[in-house]
């Protein structure tokens, strides 16, 4: 597990680290019910403030990604997303259209955008079966 | 937790000139303030007036409850002020110095001393004048953390420090901040180093503080507006959380705090054709607020949050 942390960015540090646990989950480097580096750890790994890594740790268990265990640490999260498949589908739509719409100014043809998805989804730990919808 | 700092309209003239101008802030017990703002912003003015140094024109300040008109040995023993530059006389021994500090401390713990000596490999035989710039201020840091103070206030602690050293520092002060229920004030104008360290900010500028509100709040609030026009680029109205405009080609550039629907409604009201709003890092922000403004600036709102 990586984290780098770069002031150089419009997100507070604290998003900046929840954006690269959840980057970490999909791509299979943190798997369900692992452990997290404790706040003290992390925050003397990468010179932040305590409190900021803790911010992002809360906010995630607020999410439903993280979990704690009193006296144990802060751990990932095994449940499947809690959000209806219409919600999720919603969700992603957007970023979709924003990466094809990108795709065709550029000028890539569609054959070759569907191959550039099928590579970058080997780097991922992927669902074997969908969610249960609520 | 009680305040560990409170300020109360502190001002300070040198001549004509009001170099610290009724200036309120108070920063809550555990609470790592990073204070910011350019060369004679009137950072070091305002310490040194924390700390009894420069006596205020007007207003009042105290430190852990005592008035710092008349802090006393006692209390100044519970508060570490590391001056700028870290200064130290340069003909004692790094041993001659821990020596000569301790003697002004009832509390001292000469294991944090040798811990950090030990940890930069610095000799206490070694001449203060022979050190390095980063590791006297390594020296001057591990003197303020023997009496174990309860509030530290250090006064551009990395200036002229070079990355390495400056990352070190900062790890040290990340080790103090986890040896939790101390306050810490400091000033700097790397904001790099603040955003990792601090809990809150403050912004001085011209003697003003600008701003005091949670690191990540700053950076959130603040955006930068394109605003883009067909025909002549018309000035935007002046409201509420406009810090800057700026035209340039056809375009017209804002600075707002708190970007918002009355603001959208402003921009489509002078017919701009497309309206981009962007993040904006903490350099930027920074420099937006302090560069020499041509109306007010608008204040931030207080937020009295706990830390």
């Amino acid at each position: 597990m990586e984290f780098s942390i770069s002031p150089a960015t419009g997100l507070p540090i604290y998003q900046q680290l929840m954006e690269q646990i959840c980057a970490s989950i999909a791509r299979g480097r943190l798997r369900p019910d692992e452990r997290l580096p404790s706040v003290r750890e992390l925050s003397e790994l990468l010179v932040v403030n305590p409190n900021t890594v803790a911010r992002a740790y809360t906010e995630l268990e607020r999410e439903g990604v993280l979990y704690t265990r009193p006296g144990l640490g802060v751990f990932v999260r095994r449940a499947g997303p809690p959000l209806s498949k219409k919600l999720r589908r919603e969700r992603l739509m957007k970023p979709v259209d924003q990466v094809l719409v990108d795709a065709v100014q550029v000028g890539f043809t569609a054959a070759e955008i569907v191959e550039f998805i099928e590579e970058r989804m080997k780097q991922y730990q992927w669902n074997q079966v969908s969610a249960p919808t609520k | 937790m009680g305040d560990a700092i409170v300020i109360e309209g502190l001002t300070k003239h040198y001549g004509e000139r009001c170099v610290v101008d009724s200036v309120n802030l108070r920063i809550p017990a555990g609470c790592v303030y990073g204070f910011l703002g350019r060369n004679g912003a009137g950072k070091s003015t305002l310490i040194k007036m924390l700390l009894g140094m420069v006596q205020p024109d007007a207003g009042q300040a105290t430190l852990l409850g005592e008035n710092t008109r008349e802090l006393t040995p006692a209390m100044r023993g519970r508060i570490a002020y590391l001056a700028e530059g870290h200064p130290l006389y340069r003909w004692m021994s790094v041993g001659e110095a821990v020596r000569f500090s301790r003697a002004f401390h009832s509390n001292w713990h000469d294991r944090f001393v040798d811990g950090i000596l030990d940890h930069f490999s610095i000799s206490s035989k070694a001449k203060i004048g022979r050190l390095s710039n980063g590791q006297r201020a390594q020296v001057s840091l591990a003197l303020a953390l023997a009496p174990d103070p309860e509030l530290l206030i250090l006064d551009d602690p990395t200036l002229g420090l070079d990355t390495v050293v400056r990352r070190d520092f900062l790890e040290s002060m990340i080790h103090l901040i986890q040896r939790s229920g101390r306050t810490i004030l400091f000033s700097s104008h790397i904001l790099g180093d603040v955003e990792r360290v601090a809990d809150r900010i403050g912004i001085l500028a011209n003697g003003v503080l600008r701003v005091d509100c949670p690191t990540e709040h700053f950076k959130m609030a603040l955006r930068r507006v394109v605003l883009e026009f067909v025909g002549a680029v018309p000035e935007f109205p002046h409201c509420q959380g406009l810090v800057s405009q700026r035209q340039h080609g056809g375009k017209l550039e804002l600075v707002v705090v708190g970007y918002g629907d009355e603001h959208a409604a402003l921009a489509e009201s002078l017919g701009a054709e497309s309206v981009e709003v962007l993040e904006m890092n903490l350099e930027d922000a920074f420099i937006a607020y302090t560069r020499g403004p041509t109306r007010p600036l608008p204040s931030f709102e207080r937020e009295m949050m706990p830390c």
